[in-house]
């Protein structure tokens, strides 16, 4: 399941890719926070993509974590569009049969997702100003 | 020939929409056409260390060759998560 969307995430339907026999599924979700890193309060964020691209990405980063750590099944859901703070802008989810692969695949995925999928995002903060903001 | 340039973030801002035509001699390069869309918007010249290209939805570089039809996609850098 390699997504981009517009509507609220679910995150427990990526919990369909999980298979018979898989002991430990781990999910990461991105949120909303309150709070740039600078202390400026937000009161929302844009999230752009190109959607084709990025979906791409999301397979390859599928394939790199089954490369690295074996048997792990990847599903990666990105929201775009006008988000609230608290709401979920990303979900990862990492199924294998124990957990110490899930939790390796599933953060391989979303530290690659964060450095590679073409997906943008546009801090909104209180009083009006707004900027485009890069992963560090 | 013609080509597509698709633009993302803050460099559809820059360049006033998402999608811009671009006519470019037989042969032109990926660097062509960002110095053609620079003429036009002088801003871009700062951007373009920071900015990667994809020549038909893959990662290319600025030496690479374009072709009629191509879709050209500047890519500022990411903030997904």
């Amino acid at each position: 399941m390699f997504r981009v969307v517009r509507e609220p995430i679910k995150p427990r339907e990526l919990e369909r890719i999980a298979r018979a026999g898989d002991g430990g599924v781990v999910t990461f979700l991105g949120i909303v926070r309150a709070r740039a890193d600078d202390g400026r309060a937000v009161t929302g964020l844009s999230y752009e993509a190109f959607e084709p691209m990025a979906v791409s990405v999301f397979e390859s980063i599928a394939g790199e974590v089954r490369d690295r750590f074996g048997d792990v099944a990847t599903a990666i859901v990105h929201r775009v569009g006008e988000l609230a703070v608290g709401e979920i802008s990303v979900a990862v989810l990492a199924t294998a049969l124990h957990r110490g692969t899930a939790f390796e695949g599933c953060r391989y995925a979303i530290d690659q997702l964060k450095a590679r999928a073409p997906i943008w995002k546009k801090e909104h903060y209180a009083g009006g100003a707004s900027e485009w903001k890069a992963n560090a | 020939m013609e080509i597509r340039v698709l633009a993302f973030a803050g460099l559809r801002e820059l360049l006033e929409g998402p999608e811009r035509d671009l006519e470019l001699p037989t042969g032109a390069r990926v660097r062509d056409a960002w110095a053609a869309l620079a003429q036009r918007w002088p801003a871009l010249d700062d951007l373009r260390a920071s900015t990667r290209v994809a020549r038909n939805g893959r990662i290319a570089t600025f030496d690479d060759a374009l072709a009629d039809g191509d879709e050209l996609a500047l890519l500022p850098p990411v903030g997904g998560g």
